[in-house]
């Protein structure tokens, strides 16, 4: 963030942090202890205020706000001039802006069109059998085959690289001429993306002298030299319940025993008889209505997840999610930083005679092929469907959404296209120069594993570990890097094959690639 | 996504080989009555040659029909080595395990106490029918409402098992109301065990699975185990729910009945591998608690073996693979299921080819018909030795000052590093073909 006045920024963040914090359960939660504590002994009238300050730092309430604070700061809409509108705030490029907006031009004509063509409503209120029959088998909606061929997912994302690929500033003269100095890859804007020196600085823990999971517990070394050590902190800053230390310990890996609660502390996500109300009230929205983005659903999951290896037992589990995430409203917050725009139906009211504009679907989020592997991999932490949902519902309000947007944000889709792009023609030229010439432009390949931020291609175990990174530095640059790591590990066969096809096939199999080693060599072992 | 086979990596020309005792061979003449995975893994070993029908053999892997027929007449030199020990069954059928372990229980709790007797409570409540009807009969009447499952005693991949809850179904079955031809034919008198049902099954995702383990048998007197790192979940297709104990397809996870039920998709895995398993336990409730659970499971199958050791003929020339089934509850206890002598060394993808084959290649590296071990190993490949006339503890190193708990020699569901370990410890086959 770049702070023209820190201090005036300061405050317009803290009064925005304060108003949305106001009126939440914790706030009455901490108002409730307050009043509480007053019977206490220990709280005098004297010195109420400091008594009651100390009352609840002792008895962890202050902690549980902090946690809350940090939370919002990870959310907060990103500072901007009060006179710009809020469209220019979240996205200052303007080619940018229009850009996302033809996308979801299309995007909700193909829905529309689909809707028109199949002749099947957008929305529909379930006949009370069919209520029933759905809440008898909420548990088990895996075990029904409907009929799904006659929908198509609205895009894939091979579509979504070619708007990417088509993203041009129109402020830049661009020759056609290749050159040393010109860009080699498909991405044509210009965007500050950060090299390797400076990446070194941004993820220190991440260099040799650091202890790592995913390196450092290999069953070769010593668990004292780091992996006990490392084991016994996370225990204390899981107990200590504190988000910005849980944040930090991550980047250098959660054990498996304790990253479940790990991760719901950085995400500062509960299962509070608060969330598990709204998760049952989602439930019974989609009990009531059938929304025709569930086949959408139900398809991706039986496309992708039920075809994999592990995801496979995960399938009840990921319908019980999704469903649930296309009907909730809160979703819709996160337009206040996302350059998108929620699509918008056109539904008629009962009179037929007016016409109004409703957010569809209502989390304004259209899903598209190999969207339910944003949540398969959590199915691996958290079995409660109301827990899985809070932690997969803030993992993709704080970063997901970002990989099938157009924005010129650091973990953006377009930024990390562009810095994988960048770091391989910097780093491995003569590579990116012969599979240019095959016909084999690397990010074609790459593509599909940045926007999935690398869910199915990895085993399990790795990508939770390359998770635990973008939860630790809060960023999704990573993801960029990685995929310039698979490439310099496999660049002596790719240097081999004379097809995009043969290109593909040496990348196709990701499952025994061990993430760490991969991004520290590359980060911290290549000559700049 | 490559397809190459996992050979131990093994380089360099051929180098001077000891012959110990006569076992160490250039030519190993090997007899295979399978056509499977094994095959390969014995086509492939450098310097095994197959031998057909009545030829002078070095190594035979046979089924127990063959076994049966031709073990007792057959007479075997020193070096020779066979895959199944000739009265195998004391272990793997069920009603004589059964008795086996009932016996030891009763021995241990003689000679060493309540507390040392109930680390045997790892198999359910069984009866062996019809010799132990009546008492069955007691145990069921005092738990009214409990599921029971019937399951034949030399049977194998789920065939002629049921569930019941009353009595009344056992009868008409006994009154040859629903056998089959097949079922009427057992000539054998003892012919069923009922086992108490376990109710409560840890659940993934609502589906009910059970784990097989491998464990290799070298010898019984003294007793020397070994335990493969890798092994596999299977998963039952359909959610769990005791309501539907008709639905046989919910209850039986083993591959083969899964086949034949009507939502199988053969593209779809129904495995996990042990890595896999492990891990998610570990995420879902610790790694004390998950340590614990195999410690657990270690003991199952050396109180197992333990309790038929007097009993099986021991045979310097017999070594046995054989396939835990294992069942875990809720309150993650594991049960032992079965055993088997002859586990299914088919493969039902190319993951589970290679992980038979490995396995099969490690068997064969402890059964060591090169002559390239000292016998002093506590690894190899994927295998740890498990027990050995007591129990075998990992080398511990000594910076873990303070630390004087012996912590035992089995990983399994852990990483298998096994070819970095076989460079390491094997020395190249003789007359090494180059690769």
């Amino acid at each position: 963030m770049i702070m023209m006045d820190e201090s005036a920024e300061l405050s317009v963040s803290i009064t925005q942090i304060v108003q949305r914090l106001k009126g939440t359960h914790l706030h009455s939660q901490l108002e409730k202890q307050a009043k509480e504590c007053l019977h206490k002994p220990e709280i005098k009238l004297e010195t109420l205020k400091d008594d009651v300050r100390r009352f609840l730092k002792a008895s962890g309430w202050e902690r549980k706000l902090q946690n809350a604070v940090y939370r919002e700061l990870h959310i907060l809409p990103p500072p901007g001039h009060p006179r710009a509108p809020p469209e220019h705030t979240k996205e200052p490029l303007a080619y940018m802006r229009k850009a996302q907006v033809n996308w979801e031009k299309r995007i909700l004509k193909s829905l529309n069109s689909m809707c028109t063509e199949l002749g099947i409503p957008l929305a529909r209120k379930r006949p009370v059998p069919e209520q029933k029959e759905l809440t008898n088998k909420w548990n088990e909606m895996g075990t029904d085959e409907p009929d799904l061929s006659k929908f198509r997912p609205v895009y894939a994302p091979k579509d979504f690289l070619e708007v990417l690929v088509g993203l041009k500033n129109p402020n830049n003269e661009r020759s056609e001429d290749l050159t040393v100095r010109s860009h080699w890859g498909l991405i044509q804007v210009s965007l500050n993306v950060r090299d390797i020196p400076q990446m070194r600085e941004m993820y220190p823990e991440l260099g040799i002298t650091y202890g790592q999971l995913g390196i450092d517990d290999h069953t070769h070394v010593p668990p004292d030299l780091f992996e006990s050590e490392h084991i016994h902190i996370g225990k204390k800053v899981e107990s200590e319940q504190d988000s910005a230390a849980a944040q930090q310990y991550s980047r250098q890996g959660c054990p498996t025993g304790l990253r479940a609660q790990l991760w719901s502390l950085i995400l500062n996500t509960s299962n509070d008889p608060e969330d598990i109300t709204h998760y049952e009230q989602l439930k019974a929205r989609v009990i009531h209505h059938d929304l025709l983005v569930d086949n959408l659903i139900y398809k991706d999951v039986k496309l992708t997840a039920s075809n994999d290896d592990y995801y496979f037992v995960f399938e009840d589990y990921l319908y019980q999610v999704l469903l649930c995430f296309s009907r909730d409203t809160a979703v819709l917050e996160h337009f206040n930083y996302n350059c998108a725009t929620p699509p918008k139906s056109c539904i008629q009211s009962k009179s037929g005679s007016e016409q109004c504009a409703v957010v569809y679907p209502p989390n304004g989020v259209i899903p598209f092929h190999g969207f339910s592997m944003y949540v398969a991999p959590l199915c691996f932490l958290y079995n409660e469907p109301s827990k899985l949902y809070s932690v997969f519902r803030e993992m993709y309000i704080r970063y997901f959404f970002r990989l099938h947007s157009i924005s010129s944000h650091p973990s953006g889709i377009v930024s990390l296209c562009l810095q994988f792009e960048r770091l391989l023609q910097t780093h491995l030229p003569q590579l990116f120069y012969h599979l240019r010439e095959i016909g084999a432009q690397p990010l074609r390949i790459a593509f599909k594993w940045i926007v999935r931020a690398f869910s199915g291609y990895l085993s399990t175990d790795q990508l939770l570990l390359l998770w635990d990174r973008i939860l630790g530095y809060d960023s999704l640059e990573i993801v960029a890097v990685l995929a310039a790591a698979v490439f310099a590990f496999r660049s002596e066969n790719l240097m081999e094959v004379t097809s995009l096809a043969s290109a593909e096939a040496v990348l196709a199999d990701l499952s025994t690639l061990k993430v760490m080693p991969l991004l520290q060599i590359f980060l911290f072992a290549t000559s700049v | 996504m490559s397809k190459s086979k996992q050979t131990a990596g093994y380089k360099g020309a051929y180098s001077s080989q000891k012959k110990k005792e006569g076992e160490g061979r250039s030519c190993i003449r090997y007899r295979c009555g399978l056509t499977n995975t094994i095959q390969d893994v014995l086509n492939q070993r450098p310097g095994w040659v197959e031998v057909k029908d009545d030829g002078d053999w070095d190594f035979n892997w046979c089924d127990v029909g063959w076994l049966r027929e031709n073990f007792d007449h057959s007479y075997m030199e020193e070096h020779v080595r066979i895959c199944h020990f000739r009265n195998h069954y004391e272990l793997t059928r069920k009603n004589l395990m059964v008795k086996n372990l009932k016996r030891y229980r009763k021995t241990l709790e003689r000679e060493a106490g309540r507390l040392e007797a109930s680390k045997c409570d790892f198999f359910p409540c069984t009866f062996v029918l019809p010799s132990e009807y009546h008492i069955f009969v007691e145990e069921f009447k005092r738990s009214p409402g409990s599921t029971w499952i019937m399951k034949p005693v030399a049977r194998s991949q789920g065939k002629g098992i049921f569930l019941f809850r009353k009595l009344k179904d056992i009868i008409d079955w006994r009154k040859d109301g629903s056998r089959s031809e097949e079922q009427k034919d057992e000539a054998q008198v003892e012919s069923y065990v009922a086992q108490r049902y376990i109710e409560n099954p840890y659940l993934i995702a609502g589906r009910k699975f059970d784990l097989r383990v491998y464990v290799l048998v070298t010898s019984y007197i003294p007793l020397k185990a070994w335990l493969y790192r890798d092994g596999f979940a299977r998963f039952s297709n359909t959610r769990f729910s005791l309501s539907s104990i008709d639905d046989q397809y919910v209850h039986l996870t083993n591959v083969a009945v899964q086949k034949t039920a009507p939502d199988y998709d053969p593209e779809k895995g129904c495995k996990w591998l042990m890595q896999q398993l492990r891990q998610y336990l570990t995420a879902k409730h610790g790694f004390e608690t998950v340590q614990t659970l195999f410690k657990e499971i270690d003991n199952i199958f050396i109180r197992s073996l333990l309790s038929v050791q007097k009993t099986i003929i021991n045979d310097k020339h017999c070594f046995e693979l054989y396939g835990y089934d294992i069942l875990l509850d809720q309150d993650l206890k594991p049960w032992l299921i079965e055993v088997n002598a002859s586990p299914s060394l088919t493969a039902s993808s190319q993951e589970d080819y290679d992980l038979k084959y490995r396995l099969l290649e490690d068997t064969l590296h402890i059964v060591d018909m090169e002559g390239r071990l000292t016998g002093k190993e506590k690894r190899v490949g994927g295998f740890d030795l498990m027990w050995n006339d007591g129990p075998v503890y990992t080398d511990v190193g000594l910076e873990t000052l303070g630390s004087s708990c012996l912590v035992a020699n089995t990983h399994l569901g852990c990483v298998n590093d096994r070819q970095k370990q076989l460079q390491q410890l094997l020395k190249p086959f003789p007359g090494q073909k180059r690769t």
